[in-house]
């Protein structure tokens, strides 16, 4: 009696938490639906090519239902590269050294002191950091350098290597902790020093699960728009150096969504850049997944 | 949601013949101002951020003297507000351009044209330049936002170069600077930075030495962080808008399919009044009627 109604009580909540997943699935592939349907528009009705959309960088859609502007988001596209590129430079060494110190060399401290530090930032609204970039580094750059505005690639990617560094770093040190203790005692026990131990133990054995932190990190950095929007000066220009103004994706995107006519040329012009987001974010995902399902296979065979 | 319009008008007139007919507003405990009291619908609307303040404002005025009739307002840009009035999903569209500039010109026949407002777009520098050059002539101004012109020296300003702070080819500012600041020439694209919004704008050219751009009147009220530019000598400013000397300006349009039933053409006509004139003005937006050469 009791142990069929204990039964029943699982089967029940079985079928809730199942009810639950589906939803999400549901949900995801709803807006994947969606965005395609929306983002092949340039391609179906207005009869642009995806190689003019990927590759020119002449971008003047018509904002009617008419059509016949031109539709190449290259600019946005490399601005994203760039910036992207740029913050994990910046923001990877940083990561991985400070996880090596929190996981490694202070782990007490680490776990009690840093890593709440570490998830505060993690936490802070990306609006935030966009607008200490705008009050405070992009006045620095216009006066310290030859820029005349202190808009630049330079900025953004500075901001966006702050906001990622956290990601990065978390999951680094994830990874670290997650290297079996015996590694390393057996390691000290050969008479490795601590340098020895980090550099030719721990880190390659934690290397898939710090390359999906950097990977998780580049994913935050493509996503986001507010923070580079702020900074990166939204002009339609390839960028001929660091300090050069340029735009990005989701920086075109934010500018222009309000503005447009649902339907018009430019406002699926603009569906087709969110698609590509999408597409990129998914493929760093599956990215993610791969190389941690590679790590986690060359883990338990060691 | 979707309203049929057609049903909801016959509604609102039955409601307006049966309280008429009755002698007095019949509605309940406010039943004060008479027949005024009579009028009961909803009324959606979308389109123009620029207009969707001053929307706001004329909805809350207008839900004081009309407390039965519930007006739903939104955003999305004028071109949604166009496309939406259009399709018949809202029942006005609020818009800073002509509707014929992005609908289709039979579907544009169909919309009629309310223009609540006036709005002035001013250049604006930032005040270092502003101090050296407070005026510059339409062909100067054109010149600068064509790239011609790249360091203030040029037109008898300091050494300083040229920085263009501008809005999304989308923005209806943008549309009345191209079409009446700079004769329709394009400002060039590749180098000026765009800014999402009038305020984040007048940040950037106060903080940018030698930056130059555009705002709607509105903005400049209380703000004297950055310059506004006179044109060919003549200040930007609603005077000078009614009178006809700067050219600078545009309607700001409410736009119904068809006539407006009597609950819209209240709410439309409550926005044209020299009542709520009082309040546009004061807002920094002008009165359409006050201007004496009409576009």
């Amino acid at each position: 009696m009791n142990i069929e109604s204990t039964l029943r009580n699982d089967r029940i909540w079985r079928h809730v938490i199942q009810g639950a997943g589906f939803c999400l699935l549901l949900l995801t592939i709803a807006i994947g639906v969606f965005l395609i349907y929306r983002g092949t528009g340039t391609f179906t009705t207005y009869g642009h090519s995806i190689s003019e959309f990927l590759f020119s960088t002449t971008f003047k859609p018509e904002d009617t239902l008419n059509g016949g502007g031109q539709v190449g988001a290259a600019i946005f596209i490399i601005g994203s590269l760039i910036t992207c590129g740029l913050a994990l430079l910046m923001a990877t060494p940083v990561s991985i050294g400070l996880a090596i110190y929190m996981a490694e060399i202070t782990p007490s401290m680490g776990r009690r002191f840093w890593q709440p530090v570490i998830e505060i930032f993690v936490g802070i609204p990306s609006i935030i950091y966009g607008w200490l970039g705008l009050t405070i580094l992009v006045p620095f750059i216009q006066r310290n350098t030859s820029s005349d505005s202190g808009f630049s690639i330079l900025a953004a990617s500075i901001v966006l290597a702050i906001m990622i560094f956290p990601t990065i770093t978390s999951v680094t040190m994830n990874a670290l902790n997650s290297v079996p203790k015996t590694y390393r005692q057996g390691a000290y026990g050969l008479g490795a020093t601590r340098w020895e131990v980090i550099y030719k133990i721990v880190l390659p054995v934690a290397k898939h699960g710090i390359l999906a932190g950097i990977i998780l990190g580049l994913a935050r950095a493509f996503g986001e728009a507010l923070a580079v929007a702020m900074v990166i000066g939204k002009m339609k220009a390839l960028p001929t150096s660091l300090l050069s103004p340029t735009v990005n994706l989701t920086g075109a995107i934010a500018a222009d969504m309000g503005g447009t006519m649902e339907g018009s040329e430019y406002n699926f012009a603009l569906w087709s850049m969110a698609l590509l987001l999408f597409i990129i974010s998914l493929f760093f995902i599956l990215l993610i997944r791969y190389i941690s399902s590679k790590g986690g296979a060359s883990l338990a065979s060691k | 949601m979707k309203f049929n319009l057609k049903a909801l008008s016959v509604l609102a007139m039955a409601g307006v013949l049966t309280l008429g007919l009755m002698g007095c507003g019949n509605s309940g405990d406010s039943a004060k101002q008479g027949a005024a009291q009579a009028l009961k619908g909803t009324i959606t609307s979308s389109g123009s951020s620029a207009l969707l303040p001053l929307a706001k404002e004329a909805a809350a005025e207008f839900k004081k003297k009309h407390p039965d009739v519930s007006i739903v307002l939104n955003g999305g840009g004028s071109g949604t507000g166009l496309k939406q009035v259009s399709d018949g999903t809202v029942n006005i569209g609020n818009s800073d351009v002509a509707a014929e500039t992005k609908l289709p010109k039979e579907k544009a026949a169909e919309l009629v044209d309310h223009k609540v407002a006036v709005v002035t777009v001013a250049a604006v520098a930032n005040k270092e330049v502003g101090a050296a050059v407070s005026s510059l002539t339409q062909q100067q101004l054109i010149d600068i936002f064509t790239g011609k012109v790249t360091n203030w020296k040029e037109v008898g300003g300091p050494d300083v170069n040229v920085v263009l702070v501008t809005r999304p080819s989308t923005s209806g500012t943008r549309a009345l600077f191209t079409e009446f600041a700079l004769n329709n020439n394009q400002e060039v694209s590749n180098k000026s930075l765009e800014t999402d919004d009038s305020g984040a704008l007048i940040q950037s050219i106060s903080n940018t030495p030698g930056a130059i751009g555009y705002v709607a009147l509105p903005y400049l009220l209380n703000n004297t962080s950055v310059t506004p530019i006179s044109i060919d000598g003549v200040a930007p400013s609603l005077e000078n808008t009614y009178n006809g000397t700067y050219k600078v300006w545009g309607y700001e349009h409410m736009y119904t399919k068809g006539q407006p039933d009597a609950v819209q053409k209240a709410y439309l006509d409550f926005i044209m009044s020299d009542e709520f004139g009082k309040i546009l003005e004061g807002k920094g937006y002008g009165i359409a009627a006050k201007v004496k050469t009409g576009k």
